[in-house]
């Protein structure tokens, strides 16, 4: 028997076979935490502008998604937000936080294999792609502000 | 031949299992000999815990077959740490001659198997078997940190804490090994790493096939068939496969995997990893063979045989199952009275403390605990 | 100040892209990695196509929250440098404009990775 052809049809036979779950609770979920975090940063956002009225508005974001990333690691320290991950989904992903927590997440875990070799090592396993992208889009964007 | 027939030598003489708290919530705890109630078992890493429980299995084994370390000729067994560390050093603190053995979730019945042939063919007298998985340390090795807020996808399966092992032996006892099976790799091109029950399923129903036909037996004769760590997906995909070689798995069937947590449970398509058919063994079905309520099962571990790496690459998931008979027999009185083979009370199995890795020395002096 | 409003508007859009992202999760098994890194970007384009400030405008938290603001903010970073000091600001700028939250990232990382340990997921709730 072809065994790419018998591949395809058991491929497709799982695919079929697969749990429908139903996505409506995830989205909700999702939606509500993703919701409430970014509440949260307006608050913050709104404490620093009535303390320090004299900050520009980008350094009183940058202030702002300081704090909630730093709670964000305090929280992952703890064991919390991986909870809180399991039950929102890309709600606990798509905010700052979510970048947060995944540098914090290995640092956390790999500590055992050294500060250096650890710690250090193993900190952007996950958010790596994001600061590469980053930075590699940010001189791209760069290169079209010279043409703006 | 694939299937290897014993000249009716190998016996298991028991069997000891030992298991994390969640899976000691589950419908099988009363049946496991003992439940951790912390998973770190107060060691620093996870990768040492899973090495201590391994080493308490191992004893626990020893022990409870009423046999010495020094009267075991061979220690056989793996798990799915890198390199198969937590067995090596296991090995290096029992100080027993060691054959480790790599198949993934699959390694309790190839070493099962493999102890099975030596002993049969009077190579050795007395051989434990035996594997374990840590829920942590799997993780992060296959997954994602711990910490992670990250969804398992609902086709994802939760590696156990825990583990089994058993005691081969040519003494006679209840428990007779007729036959193992080793299974041919096959790979239907499933690719994706959390859906290992879809790409294990063909592995297992080929096995089974293979078994059943070589032996000359039907489905039927058996009391139960059990698989390693399929979960719910992948053996409602095996009843499928196997309905399409002409072969009804019926009540008797059941995967280890589905049987070991709770549905209320959030762990997905059921249990994975090594520990999970090696705890089922060595708890449910050795004890309801020894009782007789079990008079022939076949167990049928299966393994997902890829890594981190290869997964990465794209490429797709090799599957493997070995299947070991086992059968019981009735005890004839005059071997056995020399030979304490019951099982014990629940009360005084339970009684076994984990002991630390550091006392080695001293477990090989303290005899007959618990005979 | 504070204003009710801001609040109820950060959480709808928030959570709205939060929606479309765990669609995304649901229907194509995207890993916590890539779902980042394809927010981020959409960030920038938004960003290099002037739509982001109005929507910062409108959306507040909601806007700058989610990592399409980090995309956002690198990309204008390395726009504005741009123009300011030429060639040299396409390299300085983005990094400097999202210094704040990488380098708090990395520190209270570190921090908190040498007073806490990891712990096993709870599975049983």
């Amino acid at each position: 028997m072809d065994k790419e052809k018998r591949n395809t049809s058991y491929n497709l036979y799982v695919d079929a076979k697969l749990p429908k779950t139903k996505a409506w609770p995830s989205l909700f979920k999702a939606f509500l935490v993703g919701g409430i975090i970014c509440a949260i940063g307006q608050g913050f956002f709104d404490i620093y502008s009535y303390f320090f009225p004299n900050l520009a508005e980008s350094e009183i974001t940058t202030c702002m998604l300081m704090t909630i990333i730093f709670i964000t690691c305090f929280l992952t320290g703890l064991g919390i937000y991986d909870v809180v991950g399991a039950w929102g989904g890309a709600g606990s992903v798509i905010p700052i936080t979510g970048f947060s927590n995944s540098i914090s997440s290995p640092s956390i875990e790999f500590k055992k294999e050294g500060i250096i070799y650890g710690i250090c090592v193993k900190m952007f396993t996950i958010a790596g792609p994001v600061i590469v992208c980053g930075v590699v889009g940010s001189i791209v964007c760069g290169i079209v502000g010279l043409f703006i | 031949m694939q299937t290897i027939k014993m000249k009716n030598n190998a016996y298991i003489l028991n069997g000891f299992s030992m298991v994390g708290p969640l899976e000691g919530k589950g419908p099988l705890g009363e049946y496991f000999d003992y439940v951790v109630k912390d998973d770190t078992l107060k060691e620093k890493t996870f990768e040492k815990a899973e090495r201590k429980l391994l080493y308490n299995i191992i004893t626990g084994a020893i022990d409870k077959s009423g046999l010495k370390t020094t009267d075991i000729d061979f220690f056989i067994g793996g798990d799915l740490l890198n390199q198969i560390v937590s067995s090596s050093y296991t090995a290096r603190e029992l100080e027993l001659p060691f054959i480790g053995l790599y198949s993934a979730c699959a390694t309790m019945t190839e070493s099962l198997g493999l102890s099975a042939i030596l002993v049969d063919n009077n190579l050795a007298n007395n051989i434990v078997a035996g594997t374990c998985t840590h829920f942590s340390s799997a993780e992060r090795q296959y997954r994602f940190p711990l910490e992670l807020g990250n969804q398992r996808p609902p086709t994802s399966q939760w590696t156990i804490t825990g583990g089994g092992a058993c005691i081969v032996s040519n003494i006679p006892s209840k428990i007779k090994i007729t036959a193992v099976t080793f299974g041919k790799v096959i790979d239907f091109g499933i690719a994706d790493v959390n859906n290992m029950g879809a790409a294990m399923a063909p592995a297992a129903c080929d096995t089974i096939k293979a078994h059943i036909k070589n032996m000359n037996t039907d489905i039927k004769d058996y009391d139960f068939i059990a698989t390693g760590d399929l979960g719910k997906l992948g053996s409602e995909i095996l009843i499928d496969l196997m309905e399409h070689e002409n072969i009804i798995l019926n009540k008797n069937y059941a995967d280890c995997g589905c049987m070991i947590y709770d549905k209320t449970e959030r762990v997905f398509m059921g249990g994975s990893g090594a520990g999970c058919s090696a705890s089922v063994l060595n708890s449910y079905i050795l004890k309801k063979l020894l009782n007789g309520e079990f008079k022939r099962v076949l167990l049928v571990s299966t393994g997902a045989l890829m890594s981190t790496t290869t997964s990465q690459q794209g490429d797709t998931i090799p599957g493997i199952a070995h299947a070991i008979e086992l059968e019981y027999v009735a005890p004839q009185q005059k071997k056995t009275c020399s030979i304490p083979t019951s099982v014990k009370p629940k009360s005084t199995t339970k009684k076994i403390k984990p002991k630390d890795n550091k006392a080695t020395k001293s477990t090989s002096k303290r005899r007959k605990t618990n005979v | 100040m504070f204003n009710i409003w801001d609040y109820v508007i950060s959480f709808l859009v928030g959570g709205f892209i939060c929606f479309l992202a765990q669609i995304l999760v649901i229907r194509t098994k995207i890993t916590t990695a890539r779902i980042l890194v394809l927010f981020l970007i959409i960030g920038m384009v938004l960003e290099v196509f002037n739509i982001y400030a109005p929507f910062k405008e409108f959306a507040k938290a909601g806007a700058s929250v989610p990592i399409i603001g980090f995309g956002a903010s690198l990309a204008r970073g390395a726009i504005m440098a741009t123009k300011e000091y030429g060639l040299i600001g396409i390299f300085t700028g983005g990094l400097t404009a999202a210094s704040g939250g990488i380098a708090m990232a990395i520190f209270a990382s570190f921090i908190f990775a040498l007073i806490f340990s990891s712990k096993t997921k709870r599975g049983g709730h």
